[in-house]
């Protein structure tokens, strides 16, 4: 019978809130970010409205900068929509990982949920896997929250970006690296994840030290981590027939 | 307020290229039965996705962001409230860098 229900409850107005919840307490660390896209999106020139429609339809910090760098007029469309590709690309490999949850959604709930996917609301929603809850509620609350958190944030730093004026290596950008070390934690479901989280750090260092750029490293290395952890456990499983 | 078309393309063809990337990866997943090595490397791709994408970052910077990111994490092990951890962290790093430059 738990069962039959846990079939049914796929997306539940309950979830959506917990998801809120969960992410008010981290938005600290992406508002940073959101302040410098909106004060470098001021700087190129782009209006109120040129920036938050950007920071609204793309919501994808690292690659809004990028495109910003290589800002020209007119807009460079090609290359700005090329840097969204390759860089969002670590994007892709996290919906296929959320599949237990959104396999059981569809329509809006499903593609609409998508749209707003973003790395912190990913790592919120797979500890929340892990811990035994799946609902794709959350992962939609939490990736709305982050959102509504970038678009104000950068608004402001593109009103206010005058008066803000912080210096690159300032620590309060440490906040949204701090974010992500902090959700290692309960993503960590014991000595089993040593070996493949290794492999990943050390080909990531080895192809940043080759000299590729974002988003090389993480792709690299996320999929030999991967294809580690996976080699062992059907080895293994293997040995247990 | 101002909206340039060619602005507006730009941004366009940006937010088409991302949602390509978020929707992408599971659409093909849903389409295709994926083999069980994929199935498995799926289990195994959130942990690694981070560590991948913390390490190069934390390596470009020095000790203090090492020694922040510790304290960063052993908040997060001790008391399990992401809000005290990031403040930890943060809270570290700039204590770190101004007794360094103070001194």
């Amino acid at each position: 019978m738990d069962q039959a229900r846990d079939k049914r409850v796929t997306f539940t107005t309950a979830g959506v809130w917990r998801g809120v919840r969960a992410t008010l307490a981290i938005t600290i660390g992406l508002a940073p970010f959101g302040l410098v896209v909106g004060v470098v999106s001021a700087a190129k020139g782009l209006s109120l409205l040129e920036a938050l429609l950007m920071s609204g339809l793309v919501f994808a910090g690292t690659s809004q900068l990028v495109a910003l760098e290589l800002w020209s007029d007119p807009a460079p469309i090609l290359a700005a929509s090329l840097a969204a590709l390759v860089i969002n690309l670590r994007l892709a490999p996290m919906g296929a990982a959320l599949a237990p949850l959104l396999d059981r959604v569809h329509g809006w709930r499903l593609w609409g949920t998508l749209a707003v996917l973003v790395d912190n609301s990913f790592a919120l929603t797979i500890a929340e896997m892990r811990a035994g809850r799946r609902d794709a509620g959350f992962l939609f609350g939490a990736s709305l929250t982050m959102w509504v958190n970038w678009v104000v944030m950068c608004g402001l730093g593109h009103v206010f970006g005058a008066v803000l004026r912080l210096p690159p290596g300032h620590p309060i950008f440490f906040a949204a690296t701090a974010t992500l070390l902090a959700l290692l934690v309960p993503i960590w479901r014991g000595r089993s994840d040593l070996l493949p989280w290794a492999v990943a750090g050390a080909v990531a260092l080895a192809v940043q030290a080759v000299g590729l750029g974002a988003p090389w490293p993480v792709l690299a290395g996320a999929f030999a981590g991967a294809a580690t952890g996976a080699a062992r456990d059907l080895r293994r499983s293997g040995e247990g027939r | 307020m101002m909206l340039r078309w060619d602005v507006l393309a730009a941004i366009l063809g940006m937010a088409v290229a991302s949602y390509l990337c978020r929707a992408g990866g599971y659409a093909v997943l849903r389409v295709t039965r994926p083999p069980r090595f994929v199935q498995a490397m799926l289990q195994h791709l959130p942990g690694a996705i981070f560590i991948a994408f913390l390490a190069p970052a934390l390596a470009q910077s020095g000790w203090s962001a090492w020694a922040a990111a510790a304290a960063t994490i052993a908040t997060q092990a001790a008391f399990g409230r992401l809000a005290l951890s990031i403040a930890a962290g943060v809270g570290a790093l700039w204590l770190l860098r101004y007794s360094v430059s103070a001194w």
